[in-house]
């Protein structure tokens, strides 16, 4: 079952000049998507299209059956989609707790269940509740802004680069995380620079360049592919 | 000299609250509002207009509490006043600056149009009351007591330090252990994560408002019962403000509420070597000197 689509987007951040054009993508149900692709090719003002911060000029995005195209937001994310930028992606003066429970906020019942649940999901975090988002290293500061997003027990995640400016070892840690949360029922849209390790866990891939859908296949099926080998994996 | 200290004390904790309100109000919407001064007198004078107007009206006794200068009308007309004001700085923000922030409008922009609040404000208070110096009771007797050291302080003074820590305190609790307090000031870190996450802003930004003017309407009222009401007192405070606001650095309440102890004491203690008219410089002084040496402000420089 499909869960998310976007279909024919157009979008950019002024009128006069756009990003994408004509860009379609398709999440299956409990499934990761990984959107790869050049530097400026678009793939981070996709994740704001779907997450109504950027409206399409173009388009349509529907969740499940129903059209949210044009919606803001604090709409969209009750809607049960949530997301995290790729920077400023925690309050910094707020402790790792109060993060969460800015997560939490659309929500009205007791999340005292969900919130020890992101705390095994992250141990650590769990350890330092008490401690500032601001003070914490780029790796923990990833954790905070996931579990903030997982706060609301989305449907889907849209996730910008979850890897950039982490190191080696935390990238792999954080992919493993990634792997967690989609096994928990999360589908998943992750957007990366880091293309062959987003590939190896997506289900389905989209390559994108200079606004617009180039390929998709599965995975798989992309890592073994010559020329996207060639342009987006480095050889 | 000691006790220009503890007057300064009571003066700067007045300035306080309204530093604590600019302070809030810049962190959130990144906006200097020149009328904060203003909705400080707009806050003293509503108070004159009930204690002095409405409530005689109604009926309600003019009796003092003890030594207070003041009895159950102000009793009445301090949070009623703190309301309104609350209520006016919503105003103008959902008529005034709310159109200029999403016309993107410069901060320059924004900041020209709050003078044009604050001259609003002034001149309604100028027509309405004139430019006399006015008291919440005329007439009145001031008895002081006597603390050690020789100082003397009256015990609306003592009663101004309570309500004003009070204040404080309340809203400390507030912002720590609400949700719409939390909200605030996650909307303060970071205004985009927080549309993210389903905050809803545009309420975060009238309660920022609503709390900004009441605590105005606070101190406006307490430097009347202090000092006196008059229609250019919140043109006069509006150096302290600023001087407190960016010596406590910019969108932190607790450095507002030092800054305005800091600026309140050293416009008193002044007055020991220079005539007290140069009060005002003192607090432009120290603000000049703290932008060209400090200009994240005491507290600032240590987040990230």
């Amino acid at each position: 079952m499909i869960i998310l689509q976007a279909e024919n987007i157009t979008a950019g951040y002024t009128r006069e000049v756009n990003i994408l054009y004509d860009v379609g993508i398709r999440l299956t149900s409990g499934q990761i998507v990984s959107v790869i692709g050049p530097n400026g090719a678009g793939k981070s003002t996709l994740l704001k299209t779907i997450f109504g911060i950027l409206k399409p000029t173009n388009g349509k995005i529907s969740l499940k059956d129903e059209d949210i195209t044009g919606l803001k937001p604090d709409k969209v994310a009750n809607k049960g989609i949530s997301y995290v930028p790729q920077v400023d992606n925690v309050f910094p003066s707020l402790t790792i707790q109060e993060n969460l429970e800015m997560g939490a906020f659309i929500r009205n019942d007791d999340y005292s269940q969900r919130l020890n649940e992101i705390y095994e999901l992250f141990p650590i975090l769990g350890d330092r509740r008490k401690q500032k988002a601001g003070q914490l290293s780029g790796g923990q500061r990833q954790m905070v802004a996931m579990g903030r997003a997982l706060m609301v027990d989305p449907q889907v995640l849209l996730l910008d680069e979850p890897s950039a400016g982490l190191s080696p070892k935390l990238v792999d840690m954080i992919f493993e995380k990634i792997i967690d949360i989609n096994k928990s029922g999360v589908s998943m849209i992750i957007v990366e620079q880091n293309a062959r390790e987003a590939l190896k866990m997506a289900d389905h891939g989209y390559v994108l360049a200079m606004g617009r859908n180039v390929l998709d296949d599965s995975g798989d099926e992309l890592l073994a592919n010559e020329e996207v080998g060639r342009l987006y994996l480095g050889g | 000299m000691l006790e220009l200290v503890v007057y300064g004390i009571v003066f700067g904790s007045i300035i306080s609250l309204g530093a604590i309100g600019l302070t809030l109000v810049f962190g959130i919407i990144r906006f200097a509002n020149f009328a904060h001064g203003d909705l400080m007198s707009s806050g003293a004078y509503f108070a004159l207009f009930m204690v002095t107007g409405l409530l005689s009206w109604i009926g309600v006794p003019d009796t003092t509490f003890g030594s207070l200068s003041f009895g159950w009308r102000m009793l009445i007309a301090f949070p009623v006043s703190m309301f309104m004001v609350g209520c006016v700085a919503i105003a103008a923000d959902r008529i005034l600056y709310r159109k200029l922030r999403n016309n993107k409008s410069s901060p320059v922009m924004l900041a020209m149009s709050s003078l044009g609040v604050a001259f609003i404000i002034r001149m309604l208070i100028l027509i309405f009351w004139g430019a006399d110096s006015l008291f919440y009771r005329p007439g009145l007797m001031r008895p002081a007591l006597e603390l050690p050291l020789g100082v003397k302080i009256r015990p609306d003074q003592i009663l101004i330090l309570f309500v004003v820590f009070s204040l404080v305190v309340l809203l400390h609790l507030y912002l720590q252990k609400t949700k719409m307090g939390k909200a605030m000031r996650a909307t303060a870190d970071n205004m985009e994560l927080a549309l993210v996450s389903g905050i809803d802003t545009e309420r975060v930004i009238i309660l920022t408002w609503g709390v900004g003017g009441a605590l105005a309407a606070a101190g406006g009222i307490l430097y009347g019962i202090d000092v006196q009401v008059h229609a250019y007192m919140g043109w006069n405070f509006l150096i302290p403000l600023f001087a407190a606001t960016i010596l406590g650095t910019i969108g932190n309440m607790w450095g507002a509420l030092v800054g305005g102890l800091v600026i309140g004491v050293a416009q008193q203690v002044s007055t020991a070597f220079l005539l007290s008219t140069y009060k005002p410089a003192v607090a432009f002084m120290l603000m000049i000197l703290i932008l060209l040496f400090r200009p994240k402000g005491i507290f600032g420089g240590k987040q990230e």
